[in-house]
């Protein structure tokens, strides 16, 4: 199919964003890399009235550190994000989830703000801003304003993003010391949404274990034990707790045998990086 | 600002393998369908048109893309190639469509253009791929003919000559 009509409107600067998104924001929907938007437009999922491209406003295409976080405007590509020699130093879990987002070919042009303005509860950007207690930083013609990760995420593909905003930043915390990280994720095949993604951070005491692709967004747990049998004992609750639906890719069951599967595996690799 | 109404057809123009190309375009159009039905440039194929099969992918910008994920207002400015540009001259293939040839890389072509321009950007990047590699990058794009088997066979084969190539040439 073939998107319906919209009128598509240049920003040149962040303050002409914020014009557009205050006197149209519920008709407007916000083009980045276009990687998840472009096939909402084309199936008609998405039928704006106005398309607002952000990707030439200067100076939101920048990673830049700020004090114990990352800062990534929203016009970074998830390859040059890939392709950022701080990246792996600066916070290894979302260097590990990276390779893991749509295809070589997509991550040339998609966005990493992008993703999390989408939420696809598989995706592995919002996991992995859940994972690290993330922010996101929004922004209107009313100021800004940060929003956590728990907070932000509120369904399936919503979020707490007022139509009026546009998400300037994604602020992801800084590797700490003594901390591991991992991710893993399980689809057919590589590329294709996740069946279920785990992101696991380890410490001396317990894991914290952000869980993808089982329910409407993803969700995290604090303070698993780290004893192998009472970490098991742990996995089994949280799988049966889980709010798991059967698919067209995965029965509700497989997908809570995955979240045993993976949780420990990801919580195994999380302890050994931090050695 | 910018605003490109709905209803009416703008000018888009860009570079294309090389040649500034330029023609109108609502704003709702793709750059899939701007390519092959303004232009003429029928070279690049459409598949899903959402971005999943791979068929339709050029370089934008120096950085392998699919075709159906843009508007073609988007590409006001931009680099393209296409798989037109790939042979060096009319009746001559190049290194890697050379390749495709010998190891039957294809055979209902369909998905071939959009192959072709990622293996042809990923070789300038990683002159000597591992085949799992290979394999990954090729997760990108759906082939329902070949089993993929010669495909990976013929990118090695291509990175390996392009080697040589640059060997003798220094």
């Amino acid at each position: 199919m073939k998107p319906a009509r919209f009128d598509y409107v240049r920003a040149e600067s962040l303050a002409e964003a914020h014009d557009v998104l205050a006197a149209e924001g519920g008709e407007v929907s916000v083009l980045a890399g276009g990687q998840s938007l472009l096939p909402l437009l084309s199936t008609r999922l998405a039928r704006p009235r106005v398309v607002l491209d952000i990707m030439r406003i200067r100076g939101l295409d920048v990673i830049s550190h700020e004090s114990q976080a990352i800062r990534i405007g929203a016009t970074v590509r998830q390859a040059k994000l890939a392709a950022w020699p701080d990246l792996a130093g600066g916070q290894p879990l979302l260097a590990a989830a990276l390779p893991f987002i749509g295809h070589a070919q997509t991550r040339t042009r998609g966005t990493v703000c992008g993703s999390i303005a989408h939420a696809d509860p598989s995706a592995e950007i919002p996991l992995v801003m859940l994972a690290l207690e993330g922010a996101i930083l929004l922004s209107s013609a009313r100021g800004q304003r940060r929003v956590c990760a728990a907070e932000f995420f509120t369904g399936l593909m919503s979020t707490a993003r007022e139509e009026d905003e546009l998400i300037e930043a994604a602020i992801v915390p800084r590797r700490q010391p003594g901390h591991g990280y991992a991710f893993r994720e399980f689809a057919r095949r590589h590329g294709d949404f996740a069946i279920v993604a785990c992101a696991a951070i380890a410490d001396e005491r317990g894991a914290r274990l952000a869980i993808g692709g089982v329910a409407d967004r993803p969700v995290a747990f604090d303070g698993l034990p780290l004893d192998e049998a009472a970490l098991d004992e742990a996995l089994d609750r949280i799988a049966g707790a889980l709010d798991a639906r059967d698919d067209l890719h995965a029965s509700a069951d497989y997908r809570r045998h995955l979240v045993r599967r993976l949780g420990r595996a990801t919580i195994a690799e999380a302890r050994q990086c931090r050695a | 600002m910018p605003r490109l109404s709905a209803d009416a057809r703008h000018r888009v123009a860009f570079v294309l393998n090389g040649r500034a190309v330029e023609g109108q375009a609502e704003p709702r159009m793709l750059l899939t369908d701007f390519l092959r039905h303004v232009l003429g440039m029928t070279g690049t194929h459409v598949g899903c048109e959402h971005g999943v099969c791979g068929a339709c992918t050029v370089e934008i910008d120096g950085v392998p893309a699919r075709a159906c994920l843009m508007l073609a207002v988007q590409a006001d400015g931009a680099i393209l190639r296409t798989v037109e540009g790939l042979a060096p001259e009319p009746g001559r293939l190049s290194l890697l469509q050379q390749a495709f040839r010998r190891h039957h890389a294809l055979q209902c072509g369909f998905c071939t253009p959009g192959i072709l321009m990622s293996l042809d950007n990923y070789l300038r990047d990683n002159p000597d791929p591992r085949e799992d590699d290979v394999r990954i990058f090729l997760t990108g794009h759906l082939c329902r003919c070949t089993g993929y088997v010669p495909i990976v066979a013929a990118a090695l084969d291509a990175a390996a000559r392009l080697r040589e190539m640059k060997e003798t040439q220094t």
